[in-house]
């Protein structure tokens, strides 16, 4: 069958299995966008290209299966370049198509030429410039391969406009394999060093199962559950693997790192054993990392050999997919004796109910006349909506309120910017979400300086009738850098107040066809978000006026010892600051 | 060249002979803080791949992570790690050399001599060579000759090979 390259690329999408894709025409691209409009895939228009990114993470997330993003050359390209590092570092399979100026221009400082695989060569785990098209169905079968297998990224496809004019004809085929001999993934992982582990288990006496974000990638939730259960060892999960382990688990002792449960991070830094699963020994969790958990042995389960090792020393490196190797440890445990194995650990488990008890996650009452609790606002958001409820975030104090007083117990259930950090993420990805799941109730919690940041998504939201809930905590600030200056700079707010006046969120939310809500006061919390939750034709907006002074606690300060976290103020003793 | 606080390694990288891999080491080594002391790159007799010699400074990074976060790039086939003791290492050097009289042009050519080194063109006052080595026999070599003023050097970065094996006696 005689094809041309733009009829190939959407027949290799399909080819694929791609229901949707995120994307917005432009120049280079143009001649792909002509077949879709026979093609059985749902294009979603986006507003900013940045917001196409987001949506295909959003909706990698959400469905487990590779998001996908399509735009135009030069600044499209460039405008990618976030969430395709997002997505990097936060190990989401996505694969974006860019288009580029055609063959004999490139290099010539064309009209909306970038040198898009070069800057995004460190951005992706790989990328393409296509050259022939009779390349394109190989390619991209081959950028679907290395986005979802392995440790899962980004791969950016970019495709030269002569390459999908009419007559860029060939002669169509079905990829079948792979010519990539410098890629073998390893699933399975050593069987010696997996004995070792269990080996390692059964001795510890103060163990903690460090999860992280590789839980999920890997769908291995009900091996982790499996093993808790087995070994009665808590489990701390990370920004990346909130969901993963059930939050009312008693086994789960919360997120651990900067602003962890105190528990989950005294867990760590107390533990002999550290049975990391998926997690990469991020800053933010160990706070300074020469103090961090210094008596503990450490295994280390990770797709990424290069993971093993990079921060903190292994004494048990298993490289391997987190599913296949708890499952394989599990089966060894089993072979020690499994639960009866397990050495009596009271002593541990009282320390950790201790701490518990003592250090519970708190936040104030409402102070009359004064603006809401941020925190208040995620627990009733969290009461009001479905267990199953999608709950999307940007980044700052909002991100973190999110993490610890949203209660979660299904896996895939929160999409947030981990690695990079990624202001304005959560209403892209929430529509993402929402555009993959869409039986599923989507809430974006966002501060007010994301809101400000990829709120023409929500145009989108409301013209594909992708219906998701926004609450924005707007503290009229950009509050965690706010709580930074009161903390570490004598508070000199430097350039962190937005104002509560403008802009009225109500109205812009209302101009961009979504229903909007504003509160000010705690009784209203409530019935708003019912309200919120019983409309599924139309995003939903609300302003929840909060109060700018609260800050997020516990917090281990930047380059301190995890050891010297804050607790909240109301918990601390005479003694000093920190617990 | 040599610096007593830097520690070298040499690595030999296996790659897929395709446009922009040597890009992608290079982006790769800047943006994880890898020092590249020296880089050869050419076409293997199988001109699917390329083979890149790299003289790594791993005095602030494990030489275990270099070569792990190399791995990861998909162009990447294939990672060996040089032990300078069992291994054979050559760097080439050209360079341009002051010799204003019949007396520098006699000590240079005596250099040349006890060097094995080349003279590759002659002009009234100056002298071009080239020499193979180690990169110790370069270091001399460049140290002897800089006295007579060098004009313009280049050296290529060293290139090495495995040691083979040696027979072993059958009886």
């Amino acid at each position: 069958m005689q094809i041309n390259g733009a009829q190939a690329v959407l027949k290799a999408l399909e080819h694929e299995g791609v229901d949707t894709v995120f994307g917005m025409p432009g120049g280079a691209i143009l001649p792909v966008y002509d077949p879709l409009i026979e093609s059985s895939i749902r294009h979603v228009l986006v507003r900013h290209e940045q917001g196409a990114g987001h949506m295909a993470s959003g909706y990698a997330h959400a469905t487990g299966k590779p998001g996908v993003a399509i735009v135009t050359s030069g600044p499209a390209a460039t405008n990618m370049v976030t969430p395709l590092l997002d997505a990097m570092m936060d190990s989401i399979p996505m694969v974006c198509i860019t288009g580029q100026v055609a063959l004999p221009a490139i290099g010539t400082d064309a009209f909306q030429e970038a040198d898009t695989t070069g800057i995004t060569m460190s951005a992706t785990k790989h990328n393409y410039l296509v050259t022939k098209v009779e390349d394109i169905p190989q390619v991209i079968h081959d950028a679907f391969h290395l986005a979802t297998t392995g440790r899962p990224g980004p791969v950016l496809v970019d495709i030269p406009k002569d390459l999908v004019l009419p007559d860029s004809v060939f002669e169509w085929y079905e990829p079948t394999g792979h010519d990539l001999p410098g890629y073998n993934p390893k699933i399975k992982g050593d069987a010696t060093a997996i004995a070792d582990a269990a080996k390692m288990i059964v001795a510890a006496e103060r163990p903690v199962i460090y999860s992280g974000g590789g839980i999920l990638r890997s769908r291995a939730a009900a091996e982790l559950l499996a093993l808790a259960e087995m070994t009665q060892i808590p489990v701390v999960t990370t920004l990346m693997n909130r969901g993963g382990f059930p939050d009312e688990h008693d086994l789960n002792l919360g997120m651990p790192g900067m602003h962890g449960n105190y528990t989950a991070v005294m867990a760590m830094q107390q533990a002999d054993l550290l049975i990391t699963l998926g997690a990469r020994f991020d800053d933010r969790v160990t706070g300074a990392r020469d103090q961090f958990a210094p008596d503990a042995k450490v295994i280390h389960v990770d797709i990424d050999p290069a993971e093993l090792g990079k921060v903190r020393f292994a004494h048990v490196p298993i490289s391997g997919d987190a599913k296949s190797v708890i499952s394989d440890m599990l089966g060894e445990l089993e072979k020690l004796g499994g639960a009866k194995a397990q050495p009596n650990r009271d002593a541990w488990r009282q320390t950790l109910s201790g701490w518990q008890e003592k250090y519970p996650l708190v936040y104030g009452d409402h102070e009359p006349g004064k603006l809401l609790k941020p925190q208040f606002v995620i627990e009733k958001l969290a009461e009001a909506s479905p267990a199953d409820t999608i709950l999307c975030s940007g980044v700052g104090q909002h991100q973190m309120w999110a993490s610890q007083y949203w209660t979660f117990n299904h896996p895939y259930t929160w999409i947030n910017s981990g690695g990079l950090g990624t202001m304005g993420y959560s209403i892209p990805a929430a529509v993402g979400a929402k555009a993959g799941m869409p039986d599923r109730m989507v809430w974006a919690v966002d501060g007010d300086g994301c809101f400000q940041m990829t709120s023409q998504e929500l145009i989108t939201a409301a013209v594909e009738k992708i219906p998701v809930k926004v609450a924005i905590l707007n503290n009229s600030w950009l509050g965690m850098v706010r709580q930074w200056q009161e903390l570490f700079y004598d508070e000199r707010f430097s350039e962190t107040s937005f104002g509560n006046e403008i802009p009225n969120y109500k109205m812009w939310s209302e101009a961009m066809g979504c229903v909007a809500f504003r509160v000010d006061s705690p009784e209203e919390v409530e019935p708003t978000i019912q309200k919120a939750n019983e409309i599924n034709d139309r995003p939903v907006v609300i302003d929840f006026r909060t109060q700018a002074s609260e800050n997020v606690y516990p917090m281990v300060p930047a380059g301190a010892s995890n050891s010297d976290v804050l607790v909240d103020p109301s918990q601390r003793d005479d003694e000093g600051d920190s617990a | 060249m040599s610096n007593l606080s830097c520690e070298y390694h040499t690595i030999v990288v296996r790659v897929e002979n395709k446009a922009g891999v040597l890009a992608r080491i290079a982006g790769l080594f800047s943006r994880r803080g890898f020092n590249i002391e020296s880089l050869a790159v050419a076409p293997t007799d199988d001109d699917r791949f390329s083979r890149i010699t790299i003289v790594v400074d791993v005095s602030s990074v494990s030489i275990d992570q270099v070569v792990k976060q190399l791995d990861k790039l998909i162009n990447v086939l294939e990672i060996q790690e040089l032990d300078p003791d069992t291994s054979v290492e050559r760097e080439l050097m050209m360079a341009t050399l002051k010799a204003p009289d019949a007396e520098s042009r006699r000590e240079i050519l005596d250099l040349v001599q006890i060097f094995d080194a080349q003279v590759l063109n002659v002009g009234f006052d100056q002298l071009m060579v080239s020499l193979s080595g180690s990169q110790r026999r370069l270091d001399d070599f460049e140290a002897l000759v800089s006295r007579y003023g060098i004009l313009e050097i280049q050296r290529t970065g060293k290139i090495a090979l495995s040691e083979l094996a040696k027979v072993e006696s059958t009886n």
